[in-house]
């Protein structure tokens, strides 16, 4: 049933291949150009410019300067890095952080080892469109609290965060805000300095990049801990020989993202939820209507289960994902649509369809065409029905 | 995580899915470990011995791939057993009879295993015949998981099960 002719990657939001383009720009630094970046001599220097050009690149993106981004192995080591790095640092000032109920799961666990370690954790509870309430936030706000962390565009349902405004009340708290942006950096636009962020994650391979690449802003004057001790590469923060080819191909995939069109692609993915839920009867949009990342679509269906319809629908050749508790390794429906209130059934038939650079109009429009099939088949084996 | 060749032929073309009309008597269990619930209808008839046989039988489900592919697997082990046959398959036999589930889903094959046996529990109930005290047993245990999963469904059960009266 997989044919070779039918095989379309609606998973954007899980990983993206590497751009042609950023290809051949890592090309020359593995084999020629692979001089360690730490070298006095040429072979040092040469990939030593191209790193610090990527630097540049994405200072540029989010308003910063070259020397506050940090280059790390993943967005899940910028996380942990900015959560236990704040921790170990501030501890003097408090030991009490805030997150978000909807975080990814690194942000959770680096947090949910803090509480082990005799931090204090206080979550923030959002609403049915996975939208935090800053007046929560406000009250949450103590005089030991050290850190905020808010995840800009979730992941899961594409709810976007106003982090401004939660910079804001964090800046007027004098508490360190940091935002996961790995899966928004280079959607929406941001400046560190007008958004007043203190700490931002990104990453490479949500955005036509390597894997193996991403970065941490930290505002400069920031009191952070190292999580990696060594060479003291990075400007001593982070330690571990450069990964060159990653950092320059992450460069160009920064450079080609901000020109892509996010609003031609939010008109493809309000097509497409208007299609779905017009045409399959019981279906509900997951998180917020407006307020969402432009590729991302989340939609349950009422009888059937997530990860029979993504296994349906891969028969077909479609590549989806699920929150359904059936494809996760702890059997559990994802923690995001629970916070937002969502009944364990209504979790367990959600399916993430998300968009990319390379999707097309025929692409959606199977997809349209045979989702409502799989949902009619499905629920006809489905003892709940109507 | 995979499944096997054998699990997506029954997942995508699943065997005897649906409802039996005047069933002789229906197994409904819910899985506690994921939430997935299974439905199973069976019909029995004598055979030319005079021994009560799985004449037809159909499942419904909501669940995953694997928790279809042995609710179907489960219906052609079943089919045309002697009532005794059909409560001696086991776990083991659903999944080998597959080629295998991934470690994580073969809590599903208990799923299925469950709703026979409730199935052929519910016809001794309504026929007034003996029940082995293994059966009994089991009983009990898929009772307490079910009422926990039916809390979980409850609207929409309710909607089913008003939609089959009306």
């Amino acid at each position: 049933m997989n044919t070779k002719q039918n095989r379309i990657y609606l998973d954007y939001a899980a990983t993206t291949p590497v751009d042609p383009r950023v290809l051949k720009a890592m090309m020359p630094y593995f084999s020629k150009k692979f001089g360690n970046t730490s070298s006095m001599h040429f072979f040092g220097s040469e990939p030593c410019q191209a790193v610090e050009k990527a630097r540049q690149i994405m200072a540029q993106a989010i308003g910063a300067s070259p020397e506050e981004i940090f280059f790390t192995a993943s967005a899940t080591e910028s996380n942990n890095w900015a959560l236990k790095g704040i921790a170990s640092a501030n501890k003097d000032k408090g030991k009490h952080i805030i997150i978000s109920s909807i975080e990814h799961d690194c942000v959770l666990n680096s947090a949910q080892y803090l509480k082990s370690q005799g931090y204090q954790v206080s979550i923030l509870s959002v609403d049915k469109y996975g939208m935090i309430n800053l007046d929560e936030l406000k009250g949450l706000i103590r005089n030991d609290t050290i850190l905020v962390s808010v995840i800009h565009g979730n992941n899961e349902i594409g709810t976007i965060q106003p982090i401004d405004k939660i910079a804001k009340i964090c800046k007027e708290a004098k508490v360190y805000f940091h935002t996961d942006a790995s899966q928004s950096f280079t959607k929406i636009p941001i400046d560190v300095n007008q958004d007043n962020i203190d700490l931002m994650t990104a990453s490479s391979h949500k955005i036509y990049g390597p894997k193996g690449a991403g970065f941490l802003y930290i505002r400069k004057g920031t009191k952070i801990d190292p999580l990696l001790h060594g060479g003291g590469h990075e400007m001593g923060k982070r330690s571990s020989t450069v990964n060159v080819p990653a950092i320059v191909g992450f460069g160009k995939a920064v450079e080609l993202a901000l020109a892509d069109d996010q609003k031609k692609m939010a008109v493809s993915r309000d097509k497409i939820i208007k299609s779905i839920l017009t045409k399959i009867p019981k279906s509900y949009l997951n998180g917020h209507p407006t307020q969402r990342l432009s590729n991302n679509i989340n939609v349950r269906f009422d009888f059937v289960e997530g990860e029979s319809v993504l296994m349906e629908l891969d028969g077909y050749g479609i590549a989806v994902s699920t929150g359904s508790a059936c494809s996760s390794p702890k059997l559990e429906p994802s923690h995001v649509l629970l916070a937002c209130g969502l009944r364990h059934e209504q979790a367990h038939g959600s399916i993430r369809i998300s968009l990319g650079r390379f999707t097309t109009n025929q692409e959606i429009a199977y997809l349209t065409k045979i989702l409502p099939k799989v949902i009619e088949k499905l629920r006809k084996i489905s003892p709940f029905k109507q | 995580m995979a499944y096997s060749q054998k699990v997506l032929e029954h997942f995508r073309k699943p065997h005897n899915y649906g409802k039996i009309k005047d069933p002789s008597a229906v197994g409904k269990v819910g899985n506690v470990v994921c939430g997935d619930v299974m439905w199973l209808y069976i019909k029995v008839a004598k055979n030319k011995k005079g021994q009560e046989i799985i004449k037809d039988i159909k499942f419904e489900t909501f669940g995953c791939t694997a928790a279809i592919a042995t609710s179907s697997m489960i219906t052609d082990l079943a089919k045309g057993k002697t009532l005794d046959e059909a409560l001696a398959i086991n776990k083991k036999e659903i999944v080998d009879s597959l080629g295998g589930l991934p470690p994580i889903k073969l809590h599903c094959s208990v799923l299925a295993n469950d709703a026979l046996a409730e199935a052929i529990y519910d016809y001794y109930k309504k026929t007034k015949q003996e029940i082995p005290a293994d059966l009994e047993k089991k009983h009990q245990r898929i009772t307490t998981e079910k009422d926990v999963v039916e809390e979980k469904y409850k609207d929409w059960t309710e909607m089913e099960e008003g939609h089959n009266n009306s």
